[in-house]
């Protein structure tokens, strides 16, 4: 048996099928550069059943891209400071050593990246794009890789995929690139897939495809998904969960129909004013509410969307807002004068 | 398609030009060129001379002749006091031995400084990368003779171990035949490696930024083989259109390699031809080189789109 | 000597960054910092040495580079207080490599300095002027550079040179028809980088506003073109100095360097070949001193580089 099957059956033999796929818990990256330490991820804690999808939702800056970097522990190896807990399937992969990674790269958790212009390698064929990962991961034969290839180019929507595999990037259109991107991110049959943004590269006309495609290769595979986006619309119907994300932090958590029924936090709201309507060029910046997301550097004191917020008071320019669940089940909010409460103090209360 | 017939236009056009250049050193000798090359000539001989080069016809007449003589072989003569011989057979004997050269000074230029390019981009900041900066630093500023005598002062006087001079066809005894020619191709490969080496090495460190990498990555990936499949090639275009231009240079350095570890290729000609004043075989050498040269880079730029396929793509539908 | 490294910590966003495991991003430039450094010092320092050697030679107490003493021929440094020993004939050898020096930097610098005044002249109306003009130029240039450089050099030594023994015709000394070929070969180079830098410039804001506000072509090109452009000129004067230094010392090979008995650099070298087994020091010691002043070259023009922050976008 070749040392990687060995690797894979060890990895079967301690994996726990119940409890939740993935658990994140307390995590921060932090990026130590010449300005001081940019804190892009700043305590998230999150937990994602098998099979179900949660939103995260933020503008651009965020930090969305850092943390589903880091839970998949896809991060520079100089300048990061990272601390906090990542479970997946129960087992601790929270320091992303690569060596420990790499076994569930690609098998266990795979990413679909923003941009499908620069996410395929230029000079490789469609084809050896897709078998190289089938063929170093499963060891299958040759003949084999190109047709279960095949089969995937199909499923992801790709007309004439025997030709589309012996064609180089360049030769499809951004659309196809991403299905491209998306077979394979699901060669391997990952159980957990990171979408991130992947459809903000693309044409308006083509993002609703793109989105439903995954969603329905989510629900077919009984495949988890981490879906990033800046755009509170794309996660509405595609979501069980959504986690708004600002500064680096999770501001408010909750199951779609709860979050879009009863928000809360006013960035929340915000970002809900800021959908772009169906025709529009797509931002990624709130425009809504106007300001800039602020320096992850030096942050506000306080509740860091104070300077922003429209119901800020005294007390959030002193006080830090701490995450806090309320209501019904599995909804959770960072806010003093959450909306639609009235003007009561509700958090920390 | 259309890309390859705008291209061998140019080249048509440069070649014309390149030869034109060629033809005109002759026109730079001080003095009558009969009087520099048969100075003690009989008439006979000079009126003969005289009707090799076709000097009472106006020039472009003389150019053009010139020319379709080239393109037919005739490379012009050497002439003596007495007789005179043709040029081709020698440069046809000589030419080999300095594509040789220069082939296995390249390999070996490339065979280093691909690995080290790689390693160094991959641990980019390790001491390894510094020493390999360093060394490569160092080895720009040395001239290749000498390089070359400092070799043949070690390896061939001191230590004895190649010989330091002379030539033996691959053909005949291949051991010997590297043996000899491997002082020779290391002189002029040094300075090589070093400029491969920082190309690739900064190329490859910009192409290890790009997020197809990280796709590789993250599809589980090992480092070598992102590093040698997914990263190398994309990084190596610049590797190889400079390895195409730096031909010239080769070609140079090997005109003064030969002369030093006396190989019998062009350059050991040309030596011997400004030295008896064979000013005619000197301007058919530098026509073969310069035309010789120009062919290269048309088949560096072909090759280069080949190699990357989005040229290809955008030069075709040009 | 060691090149300094220039880290840029950069504050991109992931999606640029590199995300290669072990690969380190440290991205260690090959170029030298802002600060010249100590390095950058002993290189200023040498040349320095160089070039004040290479004035002021008549002046300093050495032996005559023409005497020949037959017990001095062949031997090492140190014999009989001459520091660098003899050469092949028993001239001391000191004496000679300083003289050498004069003329190696006559070669070089006259060379370049021919080449960056019509080169340079060349490369800014074709980048400032641009149209026809630019591509005519640029079209004549490349097909100079079609030549492989030292080639190019050799033909035209070659036959400007002609048979030194003959008769009529414009006769040049050496070291001018070394001038004349090596500046024509630096031409082209220079225009290429000089245009390249000059494209940049002429789309500055300042540049446009003097060109709106009327002011003549050649007094923006000069007065605001040109200064932008010299440090670009200077960083590949300085390497073009070092390439030359070498062509000298390679055609010297050929029999086609500064001709004897004028002592330089490269035909010291082609002279101690012959005595190569029993006195390798005189081939040695002038083939070092080429080593250290391209060095010293190379490493200044990095740093005038990374100064002002020069692109090679010539190339
Ligand atoms: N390698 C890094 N070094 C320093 N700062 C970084 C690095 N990567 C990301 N950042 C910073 O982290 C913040 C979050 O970035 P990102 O996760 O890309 O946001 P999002 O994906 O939500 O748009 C940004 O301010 C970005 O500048
Ligand atoms: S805590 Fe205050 S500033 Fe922060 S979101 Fe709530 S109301 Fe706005
Ligand atoms: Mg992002």
């Amino acid at each position: 048996m070749s040392p990687r099957n060995r690797r894979s059956s060890e990895r079967f033999a301690e994996t726990v099928l119940d409890g939740p796929l993935l658990e994140v818990s307390d995590l921060k990256t932090h990026f130590r550069t010449d300005r001081g330490l940019v804190k892009a991820v700043n305590g998230v804690s999150l937990t994602l059943e098998r099979g179900r999808t949660l939103g995260v939702v933020g503008e651009s800056g965020s930090g969305k891209t850092v943390l589903s970097r880091s839970i998949m522990g896809l991060l520079p190896k100089h300048n990061v400071v990272r601390s906090g807990s990542v479970r997946f399937e129960g087992r601790e992969i929270g320091a992303g050593d690569p060596r420990t990674m790499r076994p569930l790269w690609g098998t266990e958790m795979a990413m679909v990246f923003q941009d499908p212009m620069t996410s395929l390698n230029p000079v490789m064929r469609i084809g050896n794009q897709i078998t190289e990962s089938l063929r170093y991961h499963l060891e299958v034969a040759k003949d084999f890789a190109n047709e279960t290839a095949i089969a995937l180019l199909r499923s992801v929507g790709i007309p004439e995929p025997e030709r589309r595999m012996r064609e180089y990037p360049h030769q499809l259109s951004g659309g196809m690139r991403q299905r491209v991107t998306i077979a394979i991110a699901l060669a391997c049959g990952p159980k957990l897939l990171f979408a991130d943004e992947p459809t903000t590269a693309l044409d308006v006309t083509v993002q609703a495809q793109i989105l439903d495609l995954l969603q329905a290769q989510q629900r077919e595979r009984f495949m988890a998904m981490i879906l990033v986006t800046h755009d509170l619309g794309v996660v509405a119907g595609r979501a069980d969960d959504i986690a708004v994300m600002y500064a680096g932090e999770v501001v408010e958590k909750a199951p779609t129909r709860t979050l879009f029924t009863e928000m809360r936090h006013p960035y929340t709201e915000a970002l809900l004013k800021s959908i772009p309507k169906l025709g529009d060029p797509s931002h990624t910046r709130l425009e809504a509410i106007g300001g800039r997301p602020p320096d992850l550097v030096d942050p506000p004191p306080g509740c860091k969307f104070a300077p922003r917020c429209p119901y800020a008071q005294n007390r959030c320019a002193m006080e830090v807002p701490v995450l806090t669940e309320s209501g019904s089940s599995g909804h959770a909010f960072a806010c003093f004068y959450p909306v639609g409460v009235g003007a009561a103090p509700v958090a920390g209360a | 398609m259309r890309f390859v017939v705008r291209k061998l236009v140019q080249l048509t056009v440069v070649l014309l030009l390149v030869t034109f250049i060629s033809f005109l050193l002759m026109n730079l000798l001080p003095g009558d060129p009969v009087e520099v090359i048969v100075p003690f000539g009989s008439d006979e001989q000079r009126q003969a001379l005289r009707e090799d080069l076709n000097l009472d016809d106006p020039m472009i007449t003389r150019y053009w002749d010139w020319l379709s003589g080239l393109v037919r072989g005739d490379f012009g003569k050497y002439y003596t006091t007495s007789s005179s011989r043709p040029v081709s057979k020698d440069l046809k004997e000589a030419l080999p031995v300095s594509l040789q050269l220069m082939a296995y000074a390249q390999i070996m230029a490339l065979a280093v400084a691909i690995p080290v390019g790689v390693a160094t981009a991959y641990r980019a900041g390790s001491r390894f990368d510094k020493a390999a900066n360093t060394s490569a630093f160092a080895m720009l500023a040395m001239p290749n003779f000498a390089i070359a005598l400092l070799l043949s002062y070690y390896l061939g006087v001191k230590l004895d171990l190649l010989p330091v001079t002379g030539y033996r066809p691959f053909g005949e005894d291949q051991a010997e035949h590297f043996r000899r020619m491997a002082m020779p191709a290391l002189s002029l490969a040094v300075g090589q490696i070093a400029i491969y080496m920082r190309l690739l090495r900064s190329d490859m460190i910009a192409t290890l930024q790009e997020d197809f990498i990280t796709m590789a990555k993250a599809k589980g990936m090992r480092p070598r083989r992102i590093l040698w499949r997914h990263a190398l090639r994309p990084s190596s275009l610049t590797l190889l259109t400079v390895a195409g231009l730096n031909v010239g240079t080769l070609i140079g350095g090997a005109v003064v390699i030969e002369v030093i570890f006396s190989l019998p290729g062009i350059g050991r000609l040309i030596y011997e031809a400004i030295l008896s004043r064979q000013y005619v075989a000197v301007q058919s050498f530098i026509v073969v080189i310069g035309a010789a040269y120009v062919i290269l880079n048309f088949l560096v730029d072909i090759l280069y789109s080949i190699l990357d396929p989005r040229i290809r793509h955008v030069r075709a539908i040009q | 000597m060691s090149e300094p490294s220039n880290s840029e910590a950069s504050t991109q966003s992931v999606d640029t960054q590199v995300l290669l495991d072990e690969v380190t991003t440290a991205e260690l430039e090959v170029a030298p910092t802002r600060r010249i450094g100590v390095a950058g010092w002993l290189a200023a320092a040498w040349l320095i040495m160089v070039v004040l050697v290479a004035f002021l030679v008549p002046l300093l107490p050495l032996d005559n580079l023409n005497e020949s003493v037959a017990s001095l021929a062949r031997q090492g440094p140190f014999t009989d207080g001459h520091v660098f020993g003899g050469d092949g004939n028993g001239r001391d050898l000191l004496s000679r490599v300083a003289w050498g020096t004069r003329a190696s930097l006559e070669v070089s610098v006259g060379a370049v300095g021919a080449g960056m005044l019509i080169g340079g002249f060349f490369g800014l109306i074709a980048g400032y002027f641009r149209g026809r003009l630019e591509t005519v130029l640029t079209g004549l240039l490349d097909v100079m550079l079609a030549f492989p450089q030292l080639v190019l050099a050799l033909a035209l030594v070659t036959f400007l040179r002609g048979d030194p023994n003959q008769e009529g015709g414009v006769r040049l000394s050496t070291v001018l028809v070394l001038v004349i070929a090596l500046g024509i070969v630096s031409t082209p180079i220079i225009a290429r980088i000089t245009r390249a830098s000059t494209l940049t410039w002429a789309q500055r804001e300042f540049v446009l506003a003097s060109r709106a506000q009327g002011a003549r072509s050649f007094r923006i090109l000069f007065r605001e073109v040109l200064p932008n452009v010299l440090p670009a000129m200077f960083s590949i004067a300085l390497l073009g100095v070092a390439v030359v230094i070498v062509a000298e010392g390679g055609l010297s090979l050929l029999g086609l360097g500064v001709e004897l008995p004028t002592p330089s650099w490269g035909n010291i070298i082609a002279l101690g070949r012959n005595d190569l087994r029993d006195a390798p020091h005189i081939v040695f010691i002038p083939s070092i001193a080429i080593f250290i002043t391209v060095l010293a070259l190379n490493y200044l023009g990095d740093v005038v580089r990374a100064k002002f922050d020069i692109r090679e976008s010539g190339l």
